[in-house]
């Protein structure tokens, strides 16, 4: 019986394609097909909102240039990710990604959560020349996407084809946008749906009595401090403190108002970084600061903090 | 019935193709790897990393992978139902119609058309060429197989009948799209549907056209080159039909701690693990094979190519289905130990088998003998070396690399800045360069003696004018 069956199988084109057909599409439909119908499949952050055109452009841009070949986009729930890149990713922060852009290798660090980390200038910067940045950076120059003129009447049929909201504001209001714009306005946006986590406050709850830092003045905590300020701040607030895309630390100002401030608000605003509206002893951030918690421990901020007033003279 | 000699020209013409696009696809991929230690090499807007990355996959499994499966598929097919092509004229159409795909699938992807699904990037218009092409392929395949003038239908026949069906399925739903233009689409399904559907898709493009036509072309050209059966005919039926059962329950092996539900990740391990049997049937069933008679080794040329392309199949799918587990892939996911384990496949399993299938054809179909057993032997061993060299050195940075990831201090914050990780790859991506230029010079020595062997053939066919 047994061999009649396998003989007719092995002489039956017909019947063979039959069954190999079932055999292939029990497993498709179980694990593709059937979670497709369930509603876990289909979830939507309260706070997602759909791109607007800008965005959908850089996302075009984003998609062209192939930068999912070397960036992921999902923070896994790993202890050492979330400290690296931030909360871990949700599924129902990508509804209005067709398709998903999580990647699958990260030549580059994962961009999850890049959205608001930077200040727009960072990127400009950083996408002009990644080297001036990060000496040892392999990523590719894109200056030349700032030469590049958006075209409005192509990016109306991608919101069109998407059935994302628009008005016609929104797309006469592209004229004159450069690729870059669009780029960098996709960036801003990234993973923002996902509120940040109230963050911590890094020093005693009672705000009047501030804490000193226990390195201040220490000569091998100001030698470390230096390392880390090159390779973690300079970038951004110059090589000797004096500003660049981040502003000034040796100019007597502070969050924009004049007048210097204890350690430990120096201490706060390197571990939790800077929220637009987040005020700091009476004085309002304007965000861009990325938070340094997950890369730098206690000593190590301290000894920054230490560096700092020794190029201040304190 | 009995004159083969135009389809032979066609199978030719897919071989000779499917080098051509093995030459461009190789040499991007030398190109992108000395991208990845020198920004420099980058020249944009054609030709950074982003766009070369998928042209040197897509050349490589749809023009040198595809090409050769279907020309090696149409020689087993005729061999195996002891007749001619159906469809002779519409064999040589889909010849040419494959080589235009190719060409403007390359120019498409510099040209920065992609729909950025890993392996299916092309855009919605050639999508339809391509399920054109794989339309042809099916109905001459079943067509002829159907008119057989052979009963039995013998082992790569049925991996050759599951490819097509399960090509045709994969392909055409993972690249469902709302077109936005001619040059543009987004995927039908979003985020984490789409990610599901993308890598059922991406995991399983692997299994039907990196294992089974590759399993068709070893069942058929290792007992034909050795001269030795196939050890277990029983074991060869079990591990067909187990594997193309469990394959497409494995995709989202790829998304492990994504936000897809746990349970479809937690199935495709289970599920992969599973797979480790049927892939080593294959594997046992072919050093079976070679152990009745092991002096093989020595006296024929090609026997170390199938031993040494069925070993790092083995090799590949126990290294796999570790990968999937969560405790490995937390370590290992998104690293270079990844592109290492592709390519022990690919240039391992793949090449090996897909070139020794060559090795055999061409000196058939002139009815000589193959140029230069030297120069294959020497081919042999540089491709062996590379592909070594590459693997090993990318698992060596792909660990270091997760481990400098996870790396905290004693008070507790992580250890390296993302840049500090980076740097330290440097050595290991320019040895990888230098392990390419050897696979590729080893290419050279199979594409030489493939060439030369053509050559003699030619002359000896004018002298018997």
């Amino acid at each position: 019986m047994a061999s009649e069956i396998h003989h007719k199988l092995h002489t039956s084109p017909i019947l063979f394609a039959v069954l190999a057909t079932v055999a292939i599409l029990v497993g498709t439909v179980v694990t593709m097909f059937y979670p497709m119908l369930t509603p876990e499949m289909h979830p939507k952050l309260e706070n997602l909102k759909p791109y607007t055109p800008l965005q959908l452009a850089g996302k075009d841009i984003y998609q062209r240039e192939g930068c999912n070949n070397c960036h992921t986009q999902t923070v896994r729930p790993l202890k050492t990710e979330v400290m690296r890149y931030g909360e871990y990713s949700k599924a129902g922060e990508f509804a209005y990604d067709r398709p998903f852009l999580w990647g699958s290798k990260r030549t580059g660090p994962d961009l999850a959560r890049i959205g608001e980390k930077y200040p727009d200038a960072w990127h400009y910067f950083h996408f002009e020349n990644p080297q001036a940045l990060f000496a040892e950076s392999n990523m590719p120059s894109y200056a030349w996407l700032k030469n590049r003129k958006l075209d409005p009447s192509d990016i109306e049929p991608h919101m069109k084809a998407l059935g994302l909201p628009y008005t016609p504001g929104d797309v006469t209001a592209l004229a004159g946008k450069t690729e870059m714009d669009a780029l960098v306005a996709y960036m801003q946006v990234i993973g923002t749906s996902v509120k940040k986590k109230a963050e911590a406050a890094a020093r005693p709850a009672v705000k009047e009595t501030h804490v000193p830092n226990p390195l201040a003045g220490d000569p091998k905590a100001i030698a470390l401090g230096k390392e880390l300020f090159k390779s973690n701040c300079a970038m951004c607030h110059g090589e000797n403190a004096k500003g660049g895309i981040g502003p000034s630390l040796v100019d007597n100002e502070f969050l924009y108002v004049a007048g210097d401030v204890p350690d430990d608000d120096y201490f706060e605003i390197i571990h939790n970084g800077t929220q637009p509206g987040m005020v700091e002893d009476g004085r309002t951030a304007k965000g861009g600061m990325p938070p340094f918690k997950g890369t730098l421990d206690k000593d190590k901020i301290w000894s920054v903090v230490a560096y700092i007033r020794s190029l201040q003279g304190k | 019935m009995s004159d083969y000699h135009y389809d032979n020209q066609t199978v030719k013409g897919f071989i000779v193709s499917s080098i051509f696009w093995g030459v461009v696809g190789i040499l991007i991929g030398l190109w992108i790897s000395v991208q990845m230690w020198k920004p420099e090499w980058n020249i944009p807007p054609f030709f950074t990393f982003g766009r070369l990355r998928v042209v040197h996959t897509n050349g490589l499994a749809f023009g040198l992978g595809i090409g050769a499966i279907f020309g090696i598929s149409y020689y087993i097919v005729m061999r195996l139902t002891k007749r001619s092509l159906l469809f002779p004229k519409l064999a040589r159409f889909h010849l040419y119609l494959f080589n235009v795909a190719i060409a403007l699938a390359a120019v498409s992807l510099f040209a920065g058309m992609n729909q950025s699904l890993e392996y299916a990037e092309l855009e919605w218009p050639l999508d339809i060429v391509v399920v054109i092409l794989w339309v042809i392929f099916a109905v001459n395949v079943f067509g002829t197989i159907i008119k057989r003038k052979e009963e039995q239908m013998y082992v790569s026949l049925w991996y050759i009948i599951a490819t097509v069906i399960a090509v045709a399925v994969l392909y055409i739903v993972n690249n469902l799209s709302i077109p936005a233009g001619l040059f543009k689409s987004y995927h039908l399904f979003a985020g984490v549907n789409s990610a599901n559907v993308e890598w059922w898709y991406g995991h399983n493009a692997v299994g039907f056209i990196f294992t089974t036509p590759i399993l068709a072309m070893f069942y058929y050209f290792l007992p034909k080159s050795t001269g030795i059966p196939i050890y277990s005919h029983r074991l060869s039926i079990i591990a067909f039909w187990s594997l193309i059962f469990a394959y497409l329950w494995t995709g989202a092996h790829h998304l492990v701690y994504t936000p897809l539900p746990d349970w479809i990740q937690t199935l495709a391990i289970v599920f992969t693990i599973f797979l480790i049997a049927p892939s080593w049937g294959s594997v046992v069933n072919g050093y079976y094979t070679v152990g009745s008679d092991w002096s093989k080794m020595q006296t024929h040329y090609l026997t170390k190519f199938f031993v040494l392309g069925i070993t790092f199949y083995g090799l590949q799918t126990v290294q796999g289905p570790t990968q999937g587990l969560r405790v490995v892939s937390q370590l290992i996911h998104y690293t270079d130990w990844v592109p290492g384990h592709v390519h022990m496949g690919t240039m391992g399993w793949v090449t090996l088998t897909a070139a020794a299938s060559i090795y055999y054809i061409i000196p058939k179909i002139y009815n000589t003998e193959i140029y230069s057993v030297k120069i294959a032997n020497t081919h042999f061993w540089l491709v062996l070396i590379g592909q070594l060299m590459f693997s090993i050195t990318m698992w060596i940075t792909g660990i270091q690399q997760g481990a400098l990831w996870k790396a905290v201090t004693p008070e507790g914050s992580l250890k390296y800045t993302f840049m500090e990780t980076l740097a330290r790859n440097y050595p290991f991506w320019q040895l990888r360069t230098v392990a390419g230029l050897i696979f590729t010079i080893g290419m050279l020595f199979f594409i030489y003696n493939i060439y030369m062997t053509m050559r003699k053939g030619k002359a000896l066919a004018a002298a018997k004018a």
